[in-house]
This record gives C-alpha cells, sequence and structure tokens, in this order.
C-alpha cells in the first residue's frame, strides 16, 4: 500500500506543509523534494501541467494535486492510522466547509497583510482577525477542530501559524491579543511532533518575505 | 419567498430535504440535480439575493449565500460539500464518487478545476469590458482546452453514468449557452470544443437534466437586466 511516494514542495508553503503533517500523523514515509519556483523542474510541471503549483504528491508514479485533495486522498488511502476526517457524513461535512472557509479566505487576506499598506492593510488586518474568530468559534471549548485529535480543519489551518509572525510584523499588530484562543490551539498543536516537525521557523518565514518584498519592490 | 415542494406524496424514511437555492444559479441547480438523480423528495425555497431570507442567513452565517440543503434541520452550505454530503448520506444510485481513493481525487481536482477556474474566469467576461474582456476569453477558453482534453472519448467523465464531475460541469449544459448568447460572444462551439459538446450531449438525454433546464426566455432577460444594471453603476 506504501509503495513509492514522493512530495514535491516549497519549504513556507502553507498548502505543502499541510501533506507533510498528514503523512507525519499516519507515520508514513516519503520523499521531500524541494522545488525552486523561479525553475520549476520537469517533474513538477509534467506532474502537474494544469496549474504547474507545489504541492504535488506522487503516489506510485500517479500526481495528486491540491493540498485539500491530497490530505483527503492520504486519509482514504491510510485509513486505518490516525484518521483526520470524519466518518459521519454531517461531520464530514462542517470539516469540508470549514477547510473550505480556510481555503477561501486565510491566505488571501495574509497576503493582503504583507504586501499592502494604509487602507488595504488595515481592512486586510480587519478581516483576518474576524476570520480566525469565526474559527474560534468553531473551535469552542475543543481541543483541536477534530476534538480530541488532530483532524481536517487543524491540519489545513495550523501551517499558517508559520506565518502569522510575518503577518504581525508587516501588519504591526499581535494575533495572540486578540485571538487568544486561536493561539492556545495552535500551541497544544505544535506539540505534536507531526506538526512541528512540519512547521518551519517562523523568522525564517519572516526573512523569506522580507526578500519578496524587495523583490515586488513593496515596501 | 417562493415555496415549491417536490414529489410531496414520496417519502424516504423521515427525511425532512430542504433546498435554499436562486432559479438562475449553477451552484444551486447542481444540487437540484443531485438529489433528483437520487430520487430525493426536497421542499425548494427561492431566495430573492436582493432580499436575502431571515431563514438563510440562520442557514449559512458565514457566507449568507445560497445553495444550502438542510437535512433534518443540520445547514449544509457550499455546493461541492453538498454534493458529496448527498452522495455519502444517500448511498443508492448513481454513487457519484467512486469508492477508489484515485479516482476520487481526480474527480475532486477537476471540479474545483471547474469551479474556481472556468466558472470564475466566466463571469470576469461577463463583467468586464474591453481589453479587460477580451484576456477574460482568451483565459476561459485555454481553461476549456484543458477540460476538453480530459474529457475526451468518455460518455461520463468518471464511467458509465452520470458523476460528481458531470453534475458540477452542469453548468455547461444551459448557463453557459444562455450566458454566450446574451453577451453576445462566441466562446464555447461544437466546432471548437467536441468532446465536450458530445458530453454535453450525453447529459441532455437524461430526463432529470432536463428537469433542471433554466428556463432560457427568462434567463436571457435576467443576464440582460444584470449587465445593464452592472453598466450603469460603472459609468
Amino acid at each position: 500500500m506504501a509503495g513509492e511516494l514522493v512530495l514535491l514542495d516549497f519549504w513556507p508553503s502553507p498548502f505543502g506543509m499541510r501533506s507533510r503533517i498528514a503523512l507525519a500523523e499516519k507515520g508514513i514515509p516519503y520523499e521531500y523534494r524541494e522545488e525552486d519556483l523561479r525553475n520549476k523542474s520537469d517533474l513538477l510541471l509534467q506532474m502537474n501541467p494544469v496549474h504547474k503549483k507545489i504541492p504535488v504528491l506522487i503516489h506510485n508514479g500517479k500526481p495528486v494535486c491540491e493540498s485539500v485533495i491530497q490530505v483527503q486522498y492520504i486519509d482514504e488511502v491510510w485509513h486505518d492510522k490516525a484518521p483526520l476526517i470524519p466518518s459521519d457524513p454531517y461531520q464530514r461535512a462542517v470539516a469540508r466547509f470549514w477547510v473550505d472557509f480556510i481555503d477561501k479566505k486565510i491566505y488571501e487576506l495574509g497576503s493582503k497583510i504583507w504586501k499592502t499598506k494604509g487602507e488595504e492593510q488595515a481592512n486586510a488586518k480587519k478581516e483576518f482577525i474576524e476570520c480566525l474568530k469565526l474559527l474560534e468559534g468553531e473551535l469552542g471549548d475543543k481541543t483541536y477542530f477534530g476534538g480530541e485529535s488532530l483532524g481536517y480543519v487543524d491540519v489545513a489551518l495550523v501551517p499558517f501559524y508559520s506565518w502569522f509572525y510575518a503577518y504581525e510584523k508587516c501588519g504591526d499588530f499581535s494575533i495572540e491579543a486578540e485571538c487568544p484562543k486561536m493561539i492556545a490551539w495552535v500551541k497544544r498543536c505544535m506539540q505534536k511532533e507531526s506538526v512541528a516537525k512540519s512547521l518551519p521557523d517562523q523568522e525564517k518565514v519572516y526573512e523569506f518575505i522580507l526578500q519578496l518584498k524587495k523583490v515586488f519592490g513593496i515596501e | 419567498m417562493k415555496w415549491r415542494t417536490i414529489f410531496s406524496s414520496k417519502t424516504m424514511g423521515d427525511d425532512e430535504v430542504k433546498v435554499f437555492g436562486m432559479w438562475a444559479s449553477p451552484y444551486s441547480r447542481r444540487v437540484e440535480l443531485a438529489l433528483k438523480l437520487k430520487g430525493i423528495p426536497y421542499e425548494y425555497i427561492e431566495e430573492d439575493l436582493s432580499n436575502k431570507s431571515a431563514l438563510l442567513i440562520k442557514h449559512n452565517p458565514v457566507h449568507q449565500k445560497i445553495p444550502v440543503l438542510v437535512h433534518n434541520g443540520k445547514s449544509i452550505p457550499e455546493s461541492l460539500v453538498i454534493l458529496e454530503y448527498i452522495d455519502e448520506t444517500w448511498r443508492n444510485n448513481p454513487i457519484l464518487l467512486s469508492q477508489d481513493p484515485y479516482d476520487r481525487a481526480m474527480a475532486r481536482f477537476w471540479a474545483k478545476f471547474i469551479d474556481e477556474k472556468i466558472l470564475s474566469t466566466t463571469r470576469k467576461v461577463s463583467f468586464t469590458t474591453g481589453k479587460e474582456q477580451e484576456h477574460a476569453i482568451e483565459e476561459v477558453t485555454e481553461q476549456l482546452k484543458l477540460l476538453e482534453n480530459e474529457v475526451k472519448g468518455k460518455a461520463y467523465f468518471g464511467g458509465e453514468g452520470i458523476g460528481y464531475v458531470d453534475i458540477v460541469a452542469n453548468f455547461l449544459v444551459f448557463w453557459f449557452g444562455n450566458l454566450q448568447e446574451a453577451l453576445g460572444i462566441n466562446i464555447f462551439s461544437q466546432h471548437k470544443f467536441p468532446f465536450i459538446f458530445e458530453w454535453i450531449q450525453n447529459q441532455l438525454k437524461i430526463d432529470m437534466v432536463d428537469e433542471c433546464r433554466i428556463p432560457k426566455d427568462k434567463h436571457l432577460t435576467y443576464i440582460q437586466t444584470k449587465l445593464a444594471a452592472f453598466k450603469s453603476a460603472s459609468k
């Protein structure tokens, strides 16, 4: 069942981190290959001709593209280890809804926070915090979004924590001050080896953002 | 708010199924199509999107959008989430998604591509003009070429019968053609995309697909009204 597993990835990508966490949670060995996004490999272009993006999970030579699809695939193939997605159809729908929400909101708003200034940035910060608060509401008193163990929503959201320091520095605000429950949840997740080992250091991500800002001519 | 009860004499256990939808929305129509294909009775509630009902907001507080499926009081928004829920809850034929993880991944990939690229770019085509519209038309044409290449030779996307991706792509059957006509553009034709065209013809053979037809004249008027409003607002 394991076969040959390769993950084409880029170290600061929160999307790549999702698949890393899912594989680590289930203890599945794989080959990690770092892509240079300014010089994409032939393998990447061949395996994801539609989007030409990372992450790409290659299982026995067959590609699975898009991080949310990869996490579901990993969960379905290795279903007997550390299940991430609930088995009840309604709970599954709730989890999918929130992952869809995270995909529609968090990355884009976060990007606006580090890319823009003035009113645009202020609006992005406000909406970003509102989204985190909605997610806090969904978490409630649970240990994780998945209940007592890491679930699909946890895996989809926690990678963005590695970008929080960059957002805070660029946006001059504190996420913990606004959303303490969110940070408490993050800290619980970070105690898990699968998460801690899959996320890069926040300062490294911030340095990377600063470099990107130079490249794009953003002050 | 208009109420329309479908199959009121037929019951499937004690299930109460409601759909909050909008007649011209391809997202709404695909949910109805899935329910009809599975023979699930439901109550349809037409929403006026310029004056959303308190019930809709209650059932979808986060996005306040249609469609929303309400099953025995439990609300499920987002059409792709709804389609998987329908397939997982009612396990009778047609089964919409394969049991094989790789086939499921491929189906989800193309459904996402259709929604996030083709449908999304088509909306851009509607609401832009000049060079911006030309660029959007080029973009959606390239996206349709990718889909054409994937559909190639298949009667239905997943295999022998209608399934998840076919239902997601249902907007190509009625909605897209009406939009082209209203805009006076020609992106999609049998000549340009013969495989997608044939795929659409296969879908049209199914009665339930025809039952989800968006009434053409009403739709053309609706699109033209929206375009006129958009044009006057952008002046």
